[in-house]
């Protein structure tokens, strides 16, 4: 009896490495920093009840998804002895001894017309509770996708927390060809690097794509004109606008959070200013009036107020400005350089590029805005273009890894570290998107 | 034949200003059509065209000197070198005509740290461009403007731009008209060296004529 339940364990091991194997090539996460305290998970490879192999191994997928968070440690699959697929296979004592706190246990069954039901449950492991049972159905094609959501829903479950895993990110890379033109491309991928698509190629620079609330179109800026311009592009479409054609600056678009308005930097007025287009009846409303250069802006989630680089007192920092009333002061004070600001979506931080004074280091780093002390989250020499992730959670940001721009992310606790697969050429300028319906 | 303009300059720098000025001229339309081709004369060409530009020393000067140590004995002698100033005038015409057809070779201009103003060791190179500009009234130019890779990606575009304008600044004020000068900043997206060394950062920081 033992012996049978062994060999089946075996075989279903063997089985396992064979598609992690097979899902090896695209699962270059490169974890730099974790943390001891993380809570110790365990998700069994799931049964697959239909014709053929699965071109995706969807517990490997959760795993992975849960390893990136910082707050959870994955066990790996040699460690486990036994491989339970249906809530009444799991065998408490087996888990406990392994010292996991929670187990995901599932199976894919396959339907008609492409179609696969994917039911998984979740189980807490020293209260010996069953958290969550539940199914998802989706095509076959898309097993990734139903793996992030189904690590969504454990995620939220366990944190309380609304997960990320099933959003997106959007960035550029830049790329010389035979040491030349450079070519740019804006792309649109999961939020872990995967099935990345090139949604625009350009011989002409592209950079500061920003989502639409509604998750449904960038805007960017884009010199395809020969000069700076925003433009606006639908996803689902492919048709894009070109929004603006100012006379010399065009950029750093940002979103108002109610998605009617989009706050920019023109220097259409003599030099870089921020302003603020409004989609519904086209019409400018100037924001800033400083000598100094104004920029990147960034909008407070209820919309009330903007934050942008100012470098009005010598080098930039960050300034803060009402919109309502026209107040503005400087809210960044310690070190030499603090820019691209982006706020927390509960608007308690902002998120910026941050160079220590007597330091040559260009970091990620958080701000409070109530108690406005600073706090370094990233390390590296060059680190910039920081966007948050929508539950607040992750930061994603560009970084440079010798001569080579890569994108990196970091939680805002600061507990973990990771460096996305590498794309070809220089990535840059990431943005995170909103939650995705 | 260029080696041996060069060293008869050389020689004539000892005697007089003025005398230098004329052979370089000489110089000047002997090797311009190979001014565009040969890189490594660029830093010549682009120091030269400096003095012909701002040198208000003229051939007549010389003329008028030359005419008060004359003796009338000497008529036929005189005579013969009207003829050949005559020659040397038009020859220093011409020659001007073509050095402001010349562009210049020197076509990037470098910026320290977070500034944008315009390094003096650059005014020689900026005084050919406006130069070239004035004397060829339906060329423009896009002044490109870069920044080393520190920093943000908008900032650097806004500083960029900063540089940019400097640079058309001083050109307006050099008498180039401003329907010939566009100023574009790129800021950090086109590095000319990626390397994060203070070399690489001084070549990035940059105005780049791009005619």
């Amino acid at each position: 009896m033992i012996n049978l339940r062994h060999l089946c364990v075996a075989s279903m091991v063997l089985f396992a490495l064979l598609l992690s194997s097979l899902a090896q090539a695209d699962l270059t996460i490169r974890i730099t920093k974790g943390s001891d305290q993380a809570i110790p998970v365990a998700v069994v490879p799931f049964m697959w009840n239909g014709r053929g192999n699965l071109n995706q191994d969807v517990a490997s997928i959760i795993s992975a998804n849960f390893s990136r968070t910082g707050l959870f440690r994955t066990l790996p699959r040699e460690d486990f002895v036994s491989l339970p697929t249906k809530a009444d296979q799991v065998v408490y004592r087996d888990w406990r001894l392994l010292k996991v706190s929670y187990l995901v246990v599932g199976s894919l069954e396959e339907l008609s017309g492409q179609q696969v039901r994917i039911r998984y449950a979740l189980f807490d492991i020293a209260n010996q509770e069953q958290l969550l049972t539940e199914s998802v159905t989706g095509s076959i094609n898309d097993l990734r996708g139903q793996a992030h959501l189904i690590s969504d829903r454990i995620y939220e479950r366990l944190t309380g927390q609304q997960g990320i895993f099933s959003t997106r990110v959007t960035y550029i890379t830049s790329q010389q060809q035979d040491k030349k033109e450079y070519v740019y491309r804006l792309h649109v991928a999961d939020a872990d690097g995967q099935r990345s698509r090139v949604i625009l190629t350009s011989r002409h620079p592209l950079l500061s794509p920003d989502w639409s609330p509604d998750g449904k179109k960038l805007a960017y800026v884009s010199f395809e004109t020969g000069r700076p311009a925003i433009f606006i592009h639908e996803l689902a479409t492919g048709k894009r606008i070109q929004l603006t054609n100012y006379q010399g600056l065009n950029g750093a678009p940002a979103w108002s959070p109610d998605g009617k308005q989009i706050a920019m930097t023109l220097s259409r007025d003599g030099n870089a200013e921020i302003y603020i287009y409004h989609l519904d009846n086209p019409r400018l409303t100037r924001v800033t009036k400083h000598y100094a250069i104004d920029t990147e802006p960034s909008w407070s989630p209820d919309g009330k107020s903007i934050v942008f680089t100012s470098d009005r007192s010598g080098g930039p920092q960050v300034y803060k400005i009402d919109l309502t009333t026209g107040k503005e002061g400087r809210i960044s004070f310690d070190g030499i350089y603090n820019a691209r600001p982006r706020y927390s979506p509960d608007g308690q931080e902002i998120f910026m590029m941050h160079r220590a004074s007597g330091s040559g280091l260009f970091s990620i780093a958080a701000l409070n805005m109530s108690t406005g002390r600073t706090r370094v989250l990233s390390t590296s020499p060059l680190d910039h273009s920081p966007s948050v992730a929508p539950n607040g959670a992750m930061v994603i940001y560009a970084l440079m890894q010798g001569e080579k721009g890569v994108l990196g992310v970091v939680s805002t606790d600061g507990r973990i570290q990771y460096e996305l697969p590498a794309e070809s050429g220089d990535v840059l300028e990431p943005a995170w998107s909103p939650f995705l319906k | 034949m260029q080696q041996k303009q060069l060293e008869k300059v050389m020689e004539l720098m000892k005697y007089s200003k003025v005398f230098a000025l004329a052979a370089v001229f000489a110089l000047a339309a002997g090797c311009s059509s190979d001014a565009k081709k040969d890189g490594t004369m660029d830093d010549v060409i682009g120091k030269e065209v400096h003095s012909t530009d701002t040198g208000g020393v003229s051939v007549d000067t010389l003329e008028e000197q030359a005419q008060g140590i004359i003796t009338e004995a000497e008529a036929e002698a005189q005579a013969r070198a009207r003829a050949a100033e005559a020659r040397a005038r038009a020859a220093e015409a011409e020659a001007r005509a073509k050095m402001q057809a010349i562009l210049p070779a020197i076509r990037t201009v470098y910026f320290d740290f977070d500034k944008s103003s315009i390094r003096s060791e650059f005014y020689d190179v900026l005084n050919g461009h406006a130069a070239y500009l004035m004397a060829n009234p339906s060329v423009k130019v896009k002044l490109e403007g870069h920044t080393d890779a520190r920093g943000s990606a908008e900032y650097n575009n806004a500083l960029g731009e900063q540089r940019g304008n400097a640079v058309r600044r001083y050109l307006s004020l050099q008498g180039v008209p401003a329907n010939q000068l566009e100023v574009v900043s790129y800021g950090k997206m086109k590095l000319v060296d990626k390397s994060n060394s203070s070399q690489a950062h001084n070549k990035n920081r940059r105005v780049v004529f791009n005619y």
